[in-house]
Order: C-alpha cells, then structure tokens, then sequence
C-alpha cells in the first residue's frame, strides 16, 4: 500500500522536475533559468528519495532507475496535471501555483507521518516547496497585475490547469495524508493570490483525472519516451 | 580634476603595482572597452553553453547524471549572471549586452557551435570544455580589474568541479559496456581538436592574432599568451586522458623531454576562423534558440517592469 503512495508522490515529482527541465535555457530571464532549473533540482531530489523508497517497499530490487527508467506509461502513478506540456510561461506558472501550493499542504502533514522515512523526506521538501509556492505566487501578481497581455496570458493558464486541480484532492487508498484534508487550505492559499492578482479562479466545470490509475494523457508517452531511450538503448549499463 | 597624464600615470602605477583597478578608478576607454568586449564575450559563452548541455538534461541516463547536469547547467546560468553584474561596472547594462549578442557584433566562444551528439559529449564537454576553461581563467582571478578578477575566483572554482565531473562521466563511460566505451571515444575523438582551439589563434605565425596579446598583457588583463595556455592544456589533459583509456586523435602527440612539455598537432586554425564567422556546425542553430527565448520572454518582463513600477507608485 504505502509503495503505491511513495510511487506516486515520487512520480509527481519527477515528471514535473522534466518538465520544469524543459525550460533551461529557454527561460525569459537569466535569474528564471537558475530558479526554474533549481526548483526542478528540488523535485528530482524528492523523486529519487520517494522512487528509492518505493522500490524498498516493494521489495522486488528495483532502484529508482528501474523505476524511472523501465516503466511504461500505465504504471505511472502521477497526477495528470504535472505531464501537461510546459506551454507559455503562464501556463508553466499557473501549475507551479497550483502544484507548489498543494504538495505545501501535503509535506506540510506528511513531516508527522508514522513512517519514519517519509516524514524525513517531507521533513526536507516541504522547506524546497515553500520556496516553490513563494516563486510562483510573485510571478502570478506580476502577470497577473502587470500588462493586459501578461494578464489575458495569466487568465489563459489558470484555464489550461484548472480541470486538473480536482485531481489532486481524490482518496488514494493508502495514503498518509487524507488528499481530500489539503484542499480547504490549499483553496485558502490559491484563493488570496489570485484575489491580489486580479484574478478569477476559472469556472470550469470540467474534471480529468486518471492518472493515480495509470491512466493518462498523450502527453506523457512522448515525455517517457525522450527520457527513457537512451537508458534503454544500453541494458544493464551503468551511467 | 587631474590632467589625463596625470590620471594615466595613476592607472599605469597600480597596473605596475599588481594592484586592483576598481569601478571609479579612471581608466584609459580603450582599456575598459578591451573589459566590456572581454567580459561580455565571457558571459554571451557561458548562456551560449547552457544549450548544448541542456540538450541532455531531458534525456540523461540515470536520475543522478540527470541531477548533476541540471546543477551544471544552472551553475553556468549564474555563471553568466556574475559576469553580467562585473560588465555593468563598466557601464554597460546586460540588455545592451544581450542586444549586442543577438545583432551578431559580439562573440560567445566558438566551442559552442559544435553539437552534443551523444550522452558522452556532456562528459566531454565538462572534462575538455571546463577544463580548457578553467586553463584560460585561473590567470584571470589575478586579472587587473577587480570585478572580474572576484568573478572569476567564484567561477573557476565551480569550473573545476564541472571538470572532475566531466571526467568521472566518461571514467564510468570507459569502464562500462564497449558500447559506451566507443561512445566516449567517438566524443573525444570530435571535441579534441575544437578544444585546442578554445586558446584562439596562435601567437606566431601567419594566423597570428594581432597585438590585442601584448596590450592584454601590458594591461594585466591577460597573464600567458594562446599558446602557453595551450600547451599547459595538453600536458595536463594527455595523463588524463591515459586514466580513462582513451586515445588522443593525434599520432604526433608525444612527451618532448628537452621541452618538458607535450609535442602535440595544432587544431585547424581556418576552421576555427570559419566558426568564428559564424560558419560553424550550430551557429545558426544557438543564436535562433537565443533570440526565440528573449523574444518569447519579452512579454513576461515586460509584464515584471509594469508590475514593479506600480508598486513603486503605491509606494510612493
Ligand atoms: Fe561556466
Ligand atoms: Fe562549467
């Protein structure tokens, strides 16, 4: 049970931190590059320490490589939200808002979980998420309240992500911290930046999901298979 | 006011002195535009190369060399942050610079217009890039001015850190499976000779690069000449490339003992020419990249300014 929570927490994390990778060297900024590549660093870090984990858990001698590496898409157990293509900064900025502030709430209770090993992990990540949620929220005000094209694209994004968001709050059996607990807290936080920034939460009436079961976008194929290759192309190697 | 004689004599006495040149220090224009167009080259080479490393990041082989590579790669971002801030004490600001870049008037070292073809080029690049880097810029940290100089201690230190990474890549590349073996082969055998060149033209001869070394030197901005940082590349980099088990592609490299120093193959200067033109392999390629990110970020920090100057007025 809790090798399905640590799986899918660490798969969170590490798709997410591709994502994110996807924006060195393309960022508006030089100081976005450092802080987008640092964020991506943080979560890869909590994706190797959850996937390590998971594969202990379950015992079978898988590495976090194995789990990264040589899974398919189905037995991937991460959020849909975190696979959706980067798209405008805006839209990058509105998962990071969505995303930093719910894992926030998450870490923030896991650190009092009775498993030892992932109450360190939260321990850890959930000063790295602080400095996530903080990232996002100054970029949300500043497009959000700075031009009428900064702000039209900031709308935009939070519509792209929304229908993902109720995702994030679904039961997971075996989960350490009740997902449905996070969502009062995580509305609380959400709510006030977008309030600051001038922004309406998106009435959306749409609902994906799938992704806790394996089931996912058509993203995250092509996602895998850019990781994936090369570390398949040579079985058995170390790197 | 002092006379311009006077104020040069000042100027020469702390060059003499081996001392530091600060920002409000006079300085002769052509010594500061010798700076701007030095450091701007510096900081345009390490934002250049961010791209063809981070080629890898989405790709690298296992999550630990994808970590390290993402670390690299934004270490080179700062890197060029740094060298952004030593440039504007001079007067200079960075969009002036980046605009500079994008319009083709300024250069970013030409090392960087050759691709990243395989996983074992990112070993490459940090064990022969990083390494011929660091070769250049050790005798910078004693450079004449003193925002540089600071810059520089902060960076090579990093650099040499790259460098043992870059090389431990290719050490567990080399001990692997043939194929990755001939993987790191094939990167050598490509990045070798572009990595000599890295050092510029020679120092003699008919591709000699004209007077800007004496005047460097005169100034204490520049300490060795091309090829003495050449050669002190290749005599450190041959026992290295021995640890690995990997061959130089040179059958005339070999330990000259009168010399004390390796006889090794000049890269070929006309390419490297060639690429400097912007005749190279990826040229097009990085300066499109480069242009695209700035101009799709346009929007966001047009967005950033708005937002600060609001918050100014509400300030105020
Ligand atoms: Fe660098
Ligand atoms: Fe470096």
């Amino acid at each position: 049970m809790r090798d399905r929570y640590a799986l899918a927490l660490g798969d969170d994390a590490l798709i997410l931190a591709q994502r994110l990778g996807e924006w060195v060297a393309r960022a508006p900024e030089l100081e976005e590059d450092v802080a987008l590549a640092n964020i991506a660093l943080d979560l890869l870090g909590q994706a190797r320490s959850l996937l390590t984990y998971a594969g202990e858990l379950e015992g079978a001698g898988r590495d976090e490589d194995a789990l990264a590496y040589w899974r398919d898409d189905r037995d991937f157990r991460n959020v849909l939200l975190v696979e959706l293509p980067g798209g405008d900064f805006a839209v990058t900025m509105a998962r990071q808002l969505v995303f930093a502030a719910y894992q926030y709430e998450l870490y923030d209770r896991l650190r009092a979980s009775t498993d030892d090993t992932l109450a360190a992990v939260a321990g850890k990540a959930v000063k790295e998420v602080h400095y996530h949620r903080d990232h996002a929220t100054q970029w949300v005000l500043r497009l959000g309240d700075g031009t009428d094209e900064s702000h039209r694209r900031m709308a935009a994004g939070l519509e792209t992500v929304w229908p993902y968001v109720d995702e994030l709050f679904e039961p997971f059996d075996g989960a350490d911290v009740d997902p449905a607990a996070l969502r009062e807290p995580w509305q609380a936080y959400v709510g006030a930046v977008l309030a600051e920034a001038g922004l309406e939460p998106p009435a959306t009436g749409q609902h994906r999901t799938g992704g806790r079961r394996g089931l996912h976008t058509e993203h995250l194929g092509y996602l895998l298979a850019e990781m994936q290759h090369l570390h398949r192309s040579h079985p058995g190697a170390t790197w | 006011m002092a006379g311009t004689e006077e104020r040069e004599a000042a100027f020469y006495a702390i060059i003499d002195a081996d001392g530091r040149i600060e920002p409000r220090d006079d300085m002769p224009e052509a010594y500061r535009r010798t700076l701007v167009r030095q450091i701007a080259q510096h900081a345009h080479s390490e934002i250049i190369g961010m791209q063809p490393e981070g080629n890898w990041i989405s790709r690298a082989p296992s999550l630990r060399r994808k970590a390290i590579l993402l670390a690299k790669v934004q270490d080179e971002a700062g890197h060029g942050l740094y060298l952004y801030a030593a440039a504007e004490t001079l007067g200079v600001s960075r969009d002036q610079l980046l605009e500079l870049l994008h319009a083709r008037k300024q250069k970013y070292s030409s090392i960087f217009n050759y691709p990243t073809l395989t996983w074992a080029d990112v070993g490459a690049i940090g064990w022969l890039v990083d390494g011929a880097a660091i070769t250049n810029q050790v005798p910078l940290t004693r450079c004449s001015y003193g925002p540089y100089a600071r810059a520089m201690v902060r960076i090579c230190k990093e650099e040499s850190f790259h460098q043992r990474q870059g090389f431990e890549a290719l050490l567990t590349l080399t001990r692997g499976t043939p194929a990755q073996k001939a993987m790191a082969q094939d990167a050598l055998d490509r990045w070798w000779y572009p990595s000599l060149a890295m050092f510029g033209p020679p120092d003699t001869g008919e591709q000699a690069s004209g007077g800007h070394t004496e005047q460097s030197m005169r100034w204490g901005i520049k300490r060795f000449t091309n090829d003495e940082l050449r050669q002190r590349f290749v005599d450190m980099t041959v026992p290295q490339s021995q640890v690995l088990g990997l061959t130089i592609p040179d059958p005339d490299l070999r330990w000259n003992e009168e010399r004390g120093h390796y006889d090794f193959t000049p890269p070929d200067y006309d390419e490297l020419f060639r690429v400097i033109k912007g005749d190279g392999p990826c040229n097009a390629q990085r300066l499109a990249h480069r242009v695209a990110a700035h101009e799709d970020g346009a929007w966001v920090r047009e967005a950033a300014a708005a937002y600060a100057a609001k918050k100014q007025e509400v300030a105020a």
